[in-house]
């Protein structure tokens, strides 16, 4: 990749690491009921300037993926027993505490559903603001102030200069929502995770901050891992998707492919249960069963006490994640009649 | 801020003469005759004992009695008692030792209930939280008088560390009736501060700022500390005025010359005009403290706002 490297090195150069590589994660959390198996095994991988949505039902273990990478897990009595976090080629795991903070916030910075309590209450949005540019980068107060009031310009927010000392509770929704983009933002980082950054707004104010953030993403080349339950959001901006259940992905694959013909039965029932516009009156397909608990999994395929697919294998033997085709993937074993069936 | 100020203080006015009405009633319920008390088994002529009723005004109905203190009180006349004695210098007299004592017992019970608060709730679970937790029930569950004796033979008697009781040593003298005062309240916010200090590490807030990447240390001192404290300060309100009442225990106890002693003198022999004019300093320092509380409350948290 690089003229200036040696010819006879060339060959040992590896592959270019991905952004962010997410290789087996596993993640518990010992409660007094029991285990809960939060995560189970999740590999995927983002790249610069990519957008990759995490879908799945309530429960389903994809906050605690996020918080798993940005290494804000609640510790005891959630604990990471397998797996890695590469950061360009770096597992983070790996890291000293003082080495993994600085990872947080200026490599891989996060947004959260609710911005009402994601901020705090007792200070000021600019104070917040600013934190990052005083605590980061050793800035002054009147200096931060001024970053502050650059960032609000920049997600957006009208009279940003006379708004800077006002508290969380005095803005709006999508006004609070804008400014945790905003402090995601404060030092550039490379990754961004939205974890469900519209579900707490009314419909008009999602779509803007969905533009916000597809714009803010344009312009700095970020990595954007969008959480969500929304699979309008997703077709517009996602460019891959990866289907989460019952802790593992169970599909992944590039957005028109999995919305063209999905490859796992729990795909299907996901994008059978949008309504669509050109399907008025035609009934709401909903999965049906209730998904299973984490503190005792079904053996063998997770999904296999909903799915029509199932087989005598299928309460047997765990699907490992085939592939499909290259970049993408599916966990079931029938993976091929699921795609035929379409 | 200002008009709210104002407002509460005249919200206190009606809170002042009920309390003060109240006490003034109370005592004169109490059955038998001061007057006649006040010369124990001497025989005086009923003439002269009614000199001294008409004086106090004790021959008129209550009503009337308390209209008559009350108008003196607004003219800054608290009266005096049977033998002649200002009312105003015996509470002058005694308030300082009970503010004293009162301001160290709440000193101990801050730095002492915050410090053993927040090393429990950031020990959550660990050694440090299950002695707390157990060392506050035990302070909690103990009658004052109880602990108050035990301190005196331990530290006084036995290790000579403190004085027993009196005043005769400076401030070390107010050193142990201090924290038998305050250990009740020193527990409580112990307990308070663990729980509000373990909720907060939990709050969102606290997790955006883990995000944030800025260290543990400020994650703590800064975002999760000063949200706890608001319920402790909260607290801390009420309670300067509750130390004030539970010192008439501590002074009784220790033999400290406060008001709670003249306090106790004043109800035996039924002097209303001492009584209630510690009872109204006692109000005072309540609408004062909660009123100074309430402002304290609305600094650190900015979603308060008064007009
Ligand atoms: N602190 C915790 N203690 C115990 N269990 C937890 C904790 N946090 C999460 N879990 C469990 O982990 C599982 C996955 O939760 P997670 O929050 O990742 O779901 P999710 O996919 O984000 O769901 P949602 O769409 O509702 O946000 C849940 O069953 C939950 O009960
Ligand atoms: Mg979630």
């Amino acid at each position: 990749m690089s003229t200036l490297l040696p010819q006879a090195d060339r060959a040992d150069v590896p592959p270019a690491a991905h952004l962010l590589a997410v290789e087996d994660l596993t993640v518990e959390f010992r409660t007094r009921r029991g285990v809960v198996h939060a995560v189970n095994g999740v590999d995927f991988h983002l790249d610069e300037r990519e957008t990759l949505a995490i879908l799945g039902e309530s429960g389903s273990g994809k906050s605690v993926t996020a918080q798993a990478i940005m290494g804000i897990l609640d510790t005891p009595p959630g604990f990471i027993t397998r797996g890695a976090i590469r950061y360009r080629g770096t597992d983070v795991l790996t890291l000293r505490e003082e080495d993994r903070r600085k990872v947080r916030g200026q490599k891989i910075a996060m947004i959260f559903q609710d911005a009402l309590s994601a901020l705090n209450p007792v200070f000021s949005v600019g104070w917040q603001l600013g934190e990052m540019a005083r605590v980061h980068r050793g800035a002054s107060r009147s200096e931060a102030k001024r970053a502050a009031i650059e960032l609000m310009e920049r997600v957006r927010i009208p009279n940003a200069a006379q708004r800077v000392g006002a508290y969380p509770h005095e803005f709006s929704g999508g006004m609070r929502q804008r400014i945790m983009i905003a402090m995601a933002l404060a030092l550039n980082p490379d990754i961004l995770i939205a974890d469900e950054p519209t579900t707490a707004l009314d419909v008009t104010v999602q779509a803007q901050i969905m533009q916000l953030l597809a714009g803010l993403q344009d312009e700095t080349g970020m990595g954007l891992i969008l959480i969500t339950h929304d699979l309008g959001v997703v077709a517009d901006v996602a460019d891959r998707i990866a289907v989460m259940y019952a802790g593992k992905i169970v599909e992944n694959a590039r957005v028109h492919d999995i919305y063209a013909r999905p490859a796992h039965p729990y795909s299907e029932g996901l994008l059978a249960s949008i309504p669509r516009v050109d399907q008025r009156g035609g009934k709401l397909e909903a999965i049906r069963g209730a998904p299973p608990s984490l503190i005792d999994l079904p053996p063998g395929c997770s999904f296999h006490p909903r799915c029509d697919y199932r087989r005598d294998n299928c309460t047997r033997d765990v699907p490992p994640l085939y592939e499909v085709s290259a970049d993408r993937g599916s966990a079931c074993h029938y993976w091929q009649e699921v795609l035929g069936a379409q | 801020m200002g008009r709210y100020v104002i407002r509460r203080l005249i919200q206190a006015i009606p809170v002042f003469l009920g309390a003060t009405f109240l006490i003034y009633a109370a005592v004169f319920a109490i059955p038998g005759d001061p007057v006649r008390a006040l010369f124990g088994e001497r025989q005086v002529a009923e003439s002269t004992l009614n000199a001294i009723r008409e004086d106090f005004n004790l021959n008129d109905p209550l009503l009337v009695q308390y209209g008559k203190y009350i108008q003196g009180v607004f003219q800054g006349d608290l009266g005096r008692n049977f033998r002649g004695r200002p009312v105003w210098d015996i509470i002058t007299s005694a308030f300082p030792v009970t503010l004293r004592l009162a301001v160290t017992a709440f000193s101990i019970e801050i730095v002492i209930g915050l410090i053993a608060g927040v090393f429990a709730g950031l020990g959550r679970g660990r050694f440090i939280d299950n002695l707390v937790r157990v060392s506050t029930i035990f302070l909690v569950s103990i009658p004052v008088f109880v602990l108050g004796y035990t301190a005196q033979l331990l530290f006084g008697v036995e290790l000579r560390l403190l004085p027993i009781a009196g005043l005769r040593d400076g401030w070390l003298s107010y050193v142990m009736p201090g924290f038998v005062l305050a250990a009740g309240s020193m527990a409580y916010i112990t307990r308070l501060a663990r729980t509000s200090l373990v909720e907060n590490l939990h709050a969102d807030y606290v997790r955006t700022a883990t995000a944030k990447g800025l260290p543990r240390s400020r994650v703590i001192g800064r975002h999760t500390l000063r949200n706890s404290l608001i319920p402790v300060i909260t607290y801390l309100g009420f309670n300067l005025g509750e130390l004030m009442v539970g010192a008439i225990v501590t002074e009784g106890v220790f033999n400290l010359p406060g008001i709670g002693r003249a306090t106790f003198q004043a109800v035996l022999a039924q002097e209303n005009s001492v009584v209630v004019g510690v009872v109204t300093i006692l109000v005072m320092v309540f609408i004062v403290s909660t009123l100074l509380v309430d402002l304290l409350y609305a600094v650190l948290d900015p979603r308060i706002r008064y007009e």
